[in-house]
């Protein structure tokens, strides 16, 4: 219900701003609509979120593989640790176009370039996050572990990966969003198509409804998996959780 | 041991210990004296040490801890055949049977009291079918009437799949009750003033029995013969 009220308030706002700034700045909600209806009968729309999409999924995947990995092992040994924390502040810092743009010199205007670039952008901040949690693993259960003969597998199965699943499922949402927003300037940079791609096009024509089209889109995408699955994985994670009543 | 700057500092000290199969000897001492330490570098958790430790030939352990160290994202059975993935579907019911806990099976350690998962870690530690059951203080904090039902239970276990144990305790009338052996430690660096059996079998000890043991064991702990 709130949630209903909310969008209606933006379509209001968003009116408004029609009505001030001009259909040209800011095309209408109707006028939105008509460009992704139209792009939607060509298929061009849902080709290019499904390319987008994937895109995001993979280096999404990527990013989190690494990040957890580095994470456990960061958190687990000093050594590592210290090997690798300089490293990973820089990596943190560095602007997501400097390494988008090298990734493209280096490796060339390709797939694997773009993919990698992003999940490079993405996976510090999951490495610091699950390093976080790593550090906070319970000493007692471990000790449970090493006097019942837990093996590498039951261990991390049943041991660290549901004490690290709220740190992963933190670093996934914000991972999430932060990856799309990536992808879409990789995209726009060295891509022939996608969300990004469109957008680009887009801009050079100065065409706003095609702009809001598509990223009006992809956000419905995103919020769509945010209820569809992250929301309904985090709820099954944490059923043991005693509920504050 | 080494203490937390790196220093060592000795907790236990000439300390010899010997335990016969099947029978269950008490560490009784004050708090602090080290008992925690001393059952840690047994079950190989604590390794920085001088001593030597010999236990059978892949003995399997059990440890009992002061609190109940369940994995709460588990159920109470999956924490069981966790840590005993050979117990027969049988033996686990029997267990959580004499427990009390077959109404909780399913339940994840939030749900329960501590009296229960503390329970749940004994029924743990019996199902793995150890060589030998390392108990620390399983029933502190926890009210009497509690602690004594649940000593009733583990005489209940003990009698049906005995087993050698270790049980640190600081209670006189937990070790008068369960213990086969008793031996008494001094203030850190621990060492042990006096070891003594108990004659009569746990099973045939009266309330007036466990009594007279525990009077005998507070006389022997207070009783100098060569403590000031």
């Amino acid at each position: 219900m709130l949630r209903l009220v909310s969008v209606a308030i933006l379509l209001a706002v968003w009116t408004l701003g029609t009505f001030l700034l001009g259909p040209r700045q800011l095309p209408s909600p109707a006028a939105v609509a008509t460009t992704m209806a139209a792009e939607a009968a060509s298929g061009a729309l849902f080709s290019n979120l499904a390319i987008t999409l994937a895109r995001v999924a993979a280096a999404f995947t990527l990013a989190m593989a690494a990040g957890t990995a580095l994470g456990i092992a960061m958190g687990r040994s000093r050594t590592t640790d210290g090997l690798l924390d300089l490293p990973l502040i820089v990596l943190l810092n560095l602007p997501a176009l400097v390494i988008v743009v090298l990734a493209y010199i280096w490796a060339g205007l390709t797939e694997t370039a773009a993919i990698a670039a992003v999940a490079i952008n993405k996976f510090p901040n999951t490495a610091v996050t699950v390093r976080e949690g790593t550090r906070a693993l319970d000493a007692g259960l471990d000790e449970m572990a090493r006097v019942y003969r837990f093996d590498r597998m039951k261990r991390l199965q049943h041991l660290i990966l549901p004490q690290l699943a709220p740190f992963i499922a933190a670093a996934a949402r914000s991972g999430l969003s932060l990856v799309w927003k990536i992808v879409l300037v990789v995209e726009l940079l060295g891509r022939p198509n996608g969300v990004g791609f469109e957008i680009g096009t887009a801009f050079q024509l100065f065409d706003v409804a095609r702009i809001l089209a598509y990223a009006l889109s992809f956000v419905a995408v995103i919020v769509a998996i945010e209820y569809l699955l992250v929301q309904p994985l985090e709820r099954r994670v944490t059923r043991w959780r005693p509920r504050i009543a | 041991m080494r203490a937390a700057n790196g220093s060592a500092i000795d907790v236990l000290r000439d300390f010899r210990l010997s335990l016969q199969a099947g029978r269950l000897a008490a560490l009784l001492g004050p708090s602090g004296c080290g008992k925690t330490t001393f059952l840690k570098c047994i079950a190989g958790l604590d390794t920085d040490y001088d001593g030597h430790i010999a236990l059978p030939q892949a003995a399997r352990l059990a440890f009992v801890f002061q609190e109940p160290r369940l994995l709460p994202w588990r159920t109470v059975e999956e924490n069981i055949r966790l840590a005993a993935p050979d117990a027969g579907a049988k033996d686990i019911d029997q267990l959580l049977e004499t427990l009390h806990l077959s109404g909780h099976r399913r339940h994840f350690p939030g749900e329960l009291s501590l009296g229960l998962a503390r329970r749940v870690s004994l029924a743990r530690a019996f199902a793995v079918k150890p060589d030998l059951l390392l108990l620390d203080e399983p029933f502190v904090s926890l009210d009497a009437t509690l602690a004594g039902e649940m000593r009733a239970e583990l005489k209940s276990l003990l009698a049906r799949q005995p087993v050698t144990a270790l049980l640190v305790t600081h209670d006189v009338a937990e070790a008068a009750e369960l213990a086969d052996k008793v031996c008494l430690l001094s203030p850190r660096p621990a060492g042990i003033i006096a070891e003594f059996d108990i004659a009569r079998p746990r099973e045939h000890r009266s309330v007036a029995d466990a009594a007279d043991i525990a009077a005998d064991i507070a006389a022997r702990m207070a009783g100098p013969p060569s403590r000031a």
